[in-house]
C-alpha cells in the first residue's frame, strides 16, 4: 500500500528537553496505526509535532509531497490532517451545533458535510442546542471527533479517545475509527488501553524514549505478547 | 447557531431597547436627557471594548488610546483646520482603525499579562504625546470647540450639535447603529470564531484558522467603535482633552462591561447606565460617594458574579446574545 504520511528522523524539543529523537513513522493508506509506549514516551508529543504544536528541529513530515515541517500550525490541517487531542478541548461555551459549525466554517464545508458527520453520531443530532460543556465524556468525545471529521481530512490524529469513558461508549468509538477505515481515512491512535489497540489496528508502532522501535503487523502483536511486556510493561 | 425562537426574541429585544431609548428623548427631564446622551456615546465606547475582552478574551488596559485617537482625530482638524463636521468625524473613525492595526500588530504578539502591559504602554505613549504637543492639544486644559462649528447639514436639515434634542438623537442613533451591528456580528461565523478563540485558540490554529488575523480584525474593529465614540463624544460635547487619553479612561470600559456582562449585547449600556447613576445618586448625599460606589460594586460581584445580564442569561435567559 502507498504511503500516506512519511515521518523521517524528526527531532522534538519541549524548551531544551529532547522528547523525539530520529523518529520514523510510515502510515499506510487506509490503515489504523496505533501508537504504544509507556508515559513520557513520546506518543502525543509526535502528534504535537505532526500538527506543528511542538516545533521540529530536525528531520521531515511529508504528505502528499509537502514538508509538513515547513507549514505554520493553522496550514496544516489544510493539507487534509485532522487532529483530536486527549481530553476532548471543545469550545464548552459554545452549543453543539456551533461546534460543528466552527469545524466546518474551517475549510468552508456545507451542509452535506454536517449531514455525513451527524449520521456518524446520531446522538449528537439530539443534542444540537445544548451547551458542549454540559455532554457527556463520551458525547463530549463524540463531538472533538465530529468537528475534526468537519474537515473532510485523510489523516486522522486521534489522542486516547477512549480515555475515562464506559464501555458501550468506547465500542462507539472504535466502530466509528473502523468505519472511518473503510471511507478511506487514515488514523494514528495513541492508546493506553493494548485491548483496545489490538481490536482495532492493523499495524503497531512501539515507541520508547521517542524513538520509534519497531512498527509491527497487529497479528504479530497478538502472537507475541512478549512486545507489549517490553514496551508497555502489561501483559 | 443560535436556535430560531431565541433568535427572534433577540431581534426583538434589541429593537424594543432602541425604541424605548427614542421614547426617552420625549419623557425625560433636561438633566436626565443629558446624562443618557453621554452614556449611549460611552456604551458604544464598552461595546467597542467588549468585542476585544468579552468574545475574544483579550484584556486590554490601552482602549482609552482609542477613543482618544477617535477623540483627537476629529477635534483638532475642527478647531485648528475648520473641518467641517461630517469630515472630522470621518478622520476620528480613520484615526482609530490605522491605530489599532498598528498597536494589534505589535501586541499581538504576547498573549494574556503582556498583553494587557503592552497595550497599557501604548497608551501611555499617546497619554503623554497628548501632554507634549499642548501647542495643538493645550494638554489637560484642553480645547473647547466652538459652538459655531458644530453644526452639520443632512439632506438639507440643519443639525445644531449643541441642542440637547439633536444630541440625543444623534446618540441614539451611532449607539443602534453599533448595537445592532454587533448583534449581527456574535450571529455571525466570525463572531463565533472570536469566541471560539476566546474558549480555546489553540485548537483554532488545529481546525486551520488563522487567529492571528481573526484577533487582529477584532482588534481594530473594537478600535473603530471606540473611536466612533471618541469622534461623536468631541462633537457632541465639544470637549477634547488629555484626561480622556490617560489610564482611567482605558479601566472605565472594563468596569462597564464587567458590571454589565462582558460578552452580551447590551451589558456595556447597563454597566455605563449603572455606573453613571450609582455616582450621581450617591454624590447628591455625601462627597466620599467613592466609598458607596465601592460598597455598591462589591454587591454587585457578590450576587451578579457574571455582571448583570450575564448572571441573568446564566440563570434564567439562556437566549440572550
Amino acid at each position: 500500500m502507498a504511503s500516506t504520511l512519511a515521518i523521517d528522523g524528526l527531532d522534538a524539543f519541549y524548551g531544551e528537553v529532547q522528547v523525539l529523537r530520529g523518529f520514523k513513522l510510515d502510515l499506510q493508506q487506509h490503515e489504523v496505526l496505533c501508537l504504544l509506549g509507556r508515559n513520557g514516551a513520546g506518543k502525543t508529543t509526535a502528534l504535537k509535532a505532526i500538527m506543528g504544536l511542538v516545533p521540529a528541529r530536525a528531520g521531515s513530515i511529508i504528505k502528499d509531497g509537502r514538508d509538513l515541517t515547513k507549514l505554520a500550525p493553522h496550514e496544516v490541517p489544510r493539507t487534509g490532517v485532522a487532529y483530536v487531542p486527549q481530553g476532548r478541548r471543545l469550545f464548552s461555551e459554545l452549543t453543539v451545533a456551533e461546534n460543528i459549525e466552527i469545524g466546518l466554517m474551517a475549510r468552508g464545508k456545507g451542509r452535506t458535510t454536517r449531514e455525513s458527520v451527524l449520521d456518524l453520531f446520531p446522538v449528537l443530532r439530539e443534542r444540537l442546542s445544548q451547551r458542549s460543556g454540559t455532554l457527556s465524556g463520551g458525547e463530549q468525545q463524540m463531538l472533538a471527533m465530529a468537528r475534526a471529521l468537519c474537515l473532510e481530512p485523510d489523516v486522522l490524529l486521534l489522542d486516547e479517545p477512549t480515555e475515562g469513558l464506559m464501555p458501550s461508549m468506547i465500542a462507539k468509538i472504535r466502530e466509528t475509527v473502523a468505519g472511518l477505515r473503510e471511507r478511506g481515512v487514515s488514523t494514528i491512535l495513541v492508546e493506553q488501553r493494548v485491548d483496545a489497540v489490538l481490536s482495532l489496528a492493523d499495524r503497531v508502532a512501539f515507541i520508547e524514549n521517542g524513538q520509534n522501535r519497531e512498527t509491527l503487523p497487529v497479528q504479530a502483536v497478538r502472537d507475541d505478547p512478549a512486545f507489549v511486556r517490553r514496551y508497555v510493561g502489561v501483559e | 447557531m443560535m436556535p430560531g425562537a431565541g433568535s427572534r426574541r433577540a431581534v426583538a429585544l434589541h429593537l424594543a431597547v432602541i425604541a424605548v431609548l427614542f421614547a426617552l428623548n420625549f419623557i425625560l427631564p433636561e438633566y436626565h436627557r443629558g446624562i443618557f446622551s453621554r452614556v449611549m456615546v460611552l456604551a458604544v465606547f464598552a461595546m467597542g471594548y467588549n468585542i476585544l475582552f468579552g468574545y475574544t478574551g483579550l484584556l486590554s488596559l490601552g482602549h482609552a488610546m482609542f477613543f482618544a485617537a477617535g477623540l483627537y482625530g476629529a477635534g483638532l482638524p475642527l478647531y485648528h483646520l475648520g473641518w467641517g463636521v461630517p469630515e472630522s468625524f470621518v478622520v476620528g473613525l480613520a484615526c482609530g482603525v490605522v491605530l489599532s492595526a498598528a498597536v494589534g500588530v505589535l501586541a499581538l504578539r504576547t498573549t494574556g499579562v503582556a498583553f494587557m502591559i503592552v497595550t497599557m504602554m501604548f497608551s501611555q505613549v499617546f497619554y503623554l504625546a497628548t501632554l507634549y504637543f499642548t501647542t495643538y492639544t493645550r494638554g489637560e486644559e484642553g480645547l473647547v470647540l466652538p459652538q459655531a462649528a458644530r453644526r452639520v447639514e443632512l439632506g438639507g436639515v440643519a443639525l445644531d450639535l449643541t441642542n440637547p434634542a439633536s444630541r440625543y438623537m444623534i446618540a441614539l442613533a451611532m449607539f443602534s447603529i453599533v448595537l445592532l451591528a454587533t448583534l449581527a456580528l456574535v450571529r455571525a461565523p466570525f463572531g463565533r470564531t472570536l469566541v471560539a478563540i476566546r474558549e480555546n485558540e489553540e485548537r483554532m490554529r488545529m481546525l486551520g484558522y488563522d487567529v492571528f488575523r481573526a484577533k487582529l480584525s477584532a482588534v481594530i474593529l473594537s478600535g473603530l467603535f471606540c473611536a466612533a465614540s471618541g469622534a461623536a463624544y468631541a462633537l457632541l460635547f465639544g470637549y477634547v482633552g488629555s484626561g480622556f487619553a490617560s489610564i482611567q479612561y482605558s479601566i472605565l470600559p472594563l468596569l462597564w462591561v464587567l458590571l454589565g456582562g462582558a460578552a452580551t449585547t447590551l451589558g456595556p449600556l447597563i454597566g455605563t447606565l449603572f455606573m453613571f447613576y450609582v455616582i450621581d445618586i450617591t454624590s447628591a448625599y455625601t462627597s466620599a460617594y467613592l466609598l458607596l460606589v465601592g460598597v455598591a460594586l462589591i454587591l454587585l460581584i457578590l450576587f451578579f458574579p457574571r455582571g448583570l445580564l450575564g448572571s441573568i442569561r446564566e440563570r434564567w435567559l439562556p437566549w440572550l446574545p
